[in-house]
């Protein structure tokens, strides 16, 4: 009789902790990898499981290892179907090598290992170097929150949730099938046996009938006993089941200046702005519709590809973009249905004139449709210490300096790197109670 | 057919349980030891999920190991292929220790519970306790408190001197887990649990009661006569016993930088390269032993009519699938297959000793038609490695059925031959390439310490013994020579030299690559 051992409830995951450990080892490659798949994805897809190639540099474990191009091998290989001694066979030109009997280096020739990055892993790498602060980075990853909901009913619950009807309607066919003696037979037996009583000079035949009534009656009461008139076997609970939260939808804006003047580190900087944008969205409503505004001299509504990748030459005439939202939201997002966001990402650069009338629309429209506008002016990161946040700047800023007192809802900053794009979400919810009462 | 009836059969159905496992793992015990002579350690079997299978795999096997990110990364890449579908698990995982443990995956079937039974814990397990590679160099009672002793080492090491710095010397380590095993000489036995304690309480007191000001000593000055040059060498490598083939082993033994604790982090290094290196050397035997085994009790247990044809037939399909050797051109090549090229040997070797044909007569004179070809099976297995296994038993026969040729490959022509094929005058040619192929040793690049000058510039001299004109890969080279000059402290050189003609073939040093 040999030892068996059920080993099956033994705690799982007995390598998380070198899993763990080569994360850590890879961080920086696969922050790397995180942030190019972030730059291509779609916004609303950064927010999900990712597979990442086998990192190579940091996770490599060297050992001497034959190389495949020099010296004089021999192979044994079954299955020789045509070959003689003494035939020769052209060498494969590229890869392969010979016989293809090369010992695979563990890691080396996996080009397609993906290695799943869990949500978490990937928001964590993503927004390592934005500086985000852990509760929010905890609240990121918070799940929506869920109301109880009326569905059909339980045989378990609080007495509470007692649904009395239902009971009494299980209680009724339990007591019909199972031939409980109803009131009214009781009445009768204990009328006849108490009319039985009354009688002055019972006759042998009364006396016989009284002792049978009691019998009857006894028996009756003692079905009555056992089979009561609601048992816990009736009682039916109402039951609840935990419903998503139904937010109210959200529409976001994406504008974005497109001209020249704008690379690819400030459409990068600017992507990651909506990104987080989203993530934080995503957290409050339900469903997000994304709406891409790209402008040049003129603007229009294009899909996410096109706004981060095809480029577009031209002036540049910020109120297009202004204008072009307006319509869409009179169009297709009433703004006591949707709750709306902006967020305007450009360099700054406006045709001269123009910076006054794109204030003016704000104050007078925009703000009043959106729940917050932000915009983000993108510099160059030498520019900071000229500017810092004082007055001057570009033209279109100092047009935005004026509203930006003015309306709660409304935040613009200078972004020249990474870091600087938190603390305009900071802004942005540390107002937010002000804004939804404003609603 | 009329003796087959229902009641002799040791389990019905394809779901097991505790009660049928062990009925049918008693029925197998009386073939394995009573018919087949197999002497085993005792088993214990253990149940495990498939996730439980994936984490053994990734810690090379072992129920214990120590904490490391390549483990990690292994289990990521299994999983993923396990996943994706690409490979499926095994349906066992057997430890060579005593009692030798064999895992059983849940999943499997009854029948295939039987049979992986029969393969690992009777076939798998007279192999490890009666292969001489084995009994050598390994200790299967000590193996499995050694791997808790490791384990605990470690994580206490990463308490006291931090995760980072135990990480790099393990790297170190894993880089020259190949020349960390003796090959040529015999090893030192593997000591006892109380004399590896008491060695390292010594260390420990050591490392206590140091004191600096030893260090501060005037040392005495030598007078360095060149003509005692020479002679110092010699001393020198006398002292150090050099040349040394085992590079983990010299390192622990001899690094000049390295304390204690990283020295017993090399210890457990080598401890389970060495630990390992037999299994290497025995692949195909190996397997094919257990091969062997479980098709020969499984069709014994037919025989008696104690296992139904429904289920021979699952078991058979399973056999095959195993056994399956796809040709070279096949895509599904992977290499010769050793569960294919043991099993094979081993039934033709049960074949010759029973009807040999004039062939074997000629090839294998010592056993051909003896009759007993278990007792000549159970001394294959006790004293061969896969080399001289396939040198003395591959058959002109089976070279047949596998079609097997042989090609050489020069590095220089556009071309490569066909030097030998399955007929009367390849058979000894290809029957030897066969065998060097299996050959550990021989295949893995040769690299020794040569020299080391303790009073000079401390560099530590390697060679490479160049065999057949295969160099090393540069990038792994210079990564891996960067690892052992890590654990050595000072600058490493590694001369490759031709092992015919004695000529210098290339040199590095990380003193060069690192500018």
């Amino acid at each position: 009789m040999p030892n068996f051992i059920d080993r099956r409830l033994n705690p799982k995951d007995k390598s998380l902790g070198n899993r763990q450990r080569f994360l850590k080892r890879a961080r920086e490659e696969l922050k790397r990898v995180i942030k190019d798949q972030v730059k291509s994805d779609r916004i609303i897809d950064v927010d999900a499981a990712h597979g990442v190639p086998m990192p190579t540099d940091g996770a490599s474990e060297p050992t001497f290892q034959p190389s495949r191009g020099s010296g004089e091998r021999n192979y044994v290989l079954p299955g020789n179907k045509e070959f003689s001694a003494g035939d020769r066979l052209p060498k494969p030109e590229a890869g392969g090598g010979g016989g293809g009997k090369g010992k695979p280096g563990t890691g080396e020739s996996d080009d397609d290992f993906q290695f799943i990055l869990s949500r978490e892993e990937v928001l964590d790498l993503f927004f390592e170097d934005l500086e985000l602060p852990d509760m929010v980075k905890l609240s990121l990853k918070e799940t929506v929150t869920f109301k109880p909901r009326r569905a059909g009913f339980a045989t378990a619950g609080t007495p509470t949730n007692i649904n009395v009807g239902r009971t009494m309607r299980n209680s009724f066919g339990r007591r019909l099938a199972l031939h409980r003696p109803k009131e009214k037979e009781l009445t009768a037996v204990t009328d006849e046996i108490a009319q039985l009583e009354v009688e002055p000079e019972p006759t042998a035949k009364s006396r016989q009938r009284l002792k049978e009534l009691r019998v009857e009656l006894e028996r009756i009461e003692k079905k009555r006993r056992r089979i009561p008139y609601v048992d816990p076997v009736d009682i039916r609970f109402n039951r609840f089941e935990q419903q998503p939260l139904p937010n109210a939808n959200a529409v976001m804006f994406c504008l974005m200046d497109v001209s020249a003047s704008m690379g690819e580190r400030e459409k990068d900087l600017a992507k990651r702005f909506f990104v987080l944008l989203h993530l934080f969205l995503k957290r409050r409503y339900e469903r997000i519709d994304i709406v891409f505004i790209r402008h040049t001299d003129e603007a229009r509504e294009v899909d996410e590809e096109t706004f981060f990748y095809s480029t577009q030459s031209g002036g540049t005439i910020v109120s297009t973009a202004l204008e072009e939202m307006i319509r869409i939201v009179e169009d297709r997002y009433p703004s006591q249905i949707w709750n709306i966001y902006a967020a305007q990402a450009s360099d700054g650069d406006n045709i001269i004139g123009d910076s006054e009338h794109c204030a003016a629309l704000l104050r007078e429209k925009l703000t009043k449709l959106c729940q917050y506008y932000a915009y983000v002016e993108i510099i160059d990161e030498r520019e900071t210490e000229i500017f810092g946040s004082t007055d001057n700047g570009t033209a279109l800023w100092r047009a935005y300096r004026t509203v930006d007192g003015e309306k709660s809802n409304f935040q613009m900053t200078r972004i020249a790197k990474p870091a600087d794009i938190y603390p305009v979400f900071r802004r942005l919810f540390a107002r937010q109670p002000a804004a939804r009462t404003r609603k | 057919m009329a003796r087959r009836t229902t009641s002799g059969l040791l389990f019905q159905g394809s779901d097991w349980n505790f009660a049928t496992l062990s009925r049918a793992y008693d029925a197998i015990e009386q073939v394995a030891l009573e018919e087949m002579g197999l002497s085993v350690y005792p088993n214990q079997l253990e149940i495990i999920t498939s996730e439980q299978m994936l984490d053994a795999y990734s810690s090379v096997g072992m129920p214990l190991m120590y904490q490391h990110w390549s483990f990690g990364k292994r289990f990521a890449y299994e999983e993923h292929h396990y996943r994706k579908g690409h490979r499926g698990l095994a349906y066992e995982l057997v430890i060579n220790s005593n009692p030798c443990i064999t895992y059983l995956m849940e999943e499997n079937t009854m029948a295939m519970q039987a049979l992986v039974t029969a393969h690992a814990a009777f076939g798998h397990n007279h192999f490890f306790k009666n292969n001489y590679l084995f009994r050598q160099w390994t200790d299967a009672g000590a193996i499995l408190s050694y791997m808790d002793f490791a384990k605990k080492y470690v994580t206490k090491c990463e308490e006291r001197h931090g995760t980072a710095a135990v990480e790099a010397i393990l790297d170190s380590a894993h880089a020259l887990m190949d020349q960390g095993v003796f090959r040529y000489r015999r090893p030192p036995r593997l000591s006892s649990e109380k004399v590896r304690e008491r060695a390292r309480e010594r260390l420990e007191y050591e490392e206590q009661t140091y004191s600096d000001l030893w260090r501060t000593l005037p040392q005495v000055a030598e007078s360095r006569d060149p003509a005692e040059a020479e002679r110092d060498a010699s001393e020198r490598k006398k002292v150090l016993n050099l040349p040394e083939e085992n590079l983990l082993y010299f390192l622990e033994k001899h690094s000049l930088i390295l304390e204690p604790w990283q020295r017993e982090l090399l210890r457990i290094v080598r401890v389970i390269a060495q630990y390992f290196s037999p299994q290497r050397q025995t692949k195909v035997m190996n397997e094919g032993c257990a091969t062997f085994v479980h098709y020969t009790i499984i069709n014994r247990l037919y025989d008696q009519g104690r296992i139904g044809e429904g289920h021979m037939l699952e078991l058979l399909q399973s056999h095959s699938n195993v056994v399956f050797q796809p040709d070279f051109n096949d895509r599904r090549y992977p290499g010769i297959n050793p569960y294919a090229l043991g099993f094979a040997m081993m039934q033709d070797i049960q074949r010759i000793a029973t009807e040999p044909t004039e062939e074997d007569r000629d090839w294998f004179p010592s056993f051909a038609g003896n009759g007993d070809w278990m007792e000549t099976l159970r001394d294959a297995w006790a004293n061969h490695r896969d080399e001289s296994f396939i040198l003395q038993y591959l058959s002109p026969a089976v070279m047949r059925k596998f079609r097997l040729f042989q090609l050489s490959d020069r590095s220089s022509d556009r071309f490569v031959e066909v030097a030998s094929i399955h007929n009367e005058r390849g058979y000894s040619a290809v029957r030897s390439a066969l065998a060097n192929s299996y050959d550990v040793a021989a295949n893995q690049p040769d690299i020794q310490v040569m020299d080391v000058d303790l009073l000079g510039d401390r560099q530590l001299r390697l060679q490479h013994n160049v065999k057949h004109g295969i160099l090393l890969d540069e990038g792994s080279r210079d990564a891996t020579m960067r690892h052992i000059r890590h654990l050595w402290g000072y600058e490493v050189s590694l001369a490759g030299v031709d092992a015919q003609s004695g000529r210098t073939v290339y040199e590095c040093s990380t003193a060069k690559s690192s500018e």
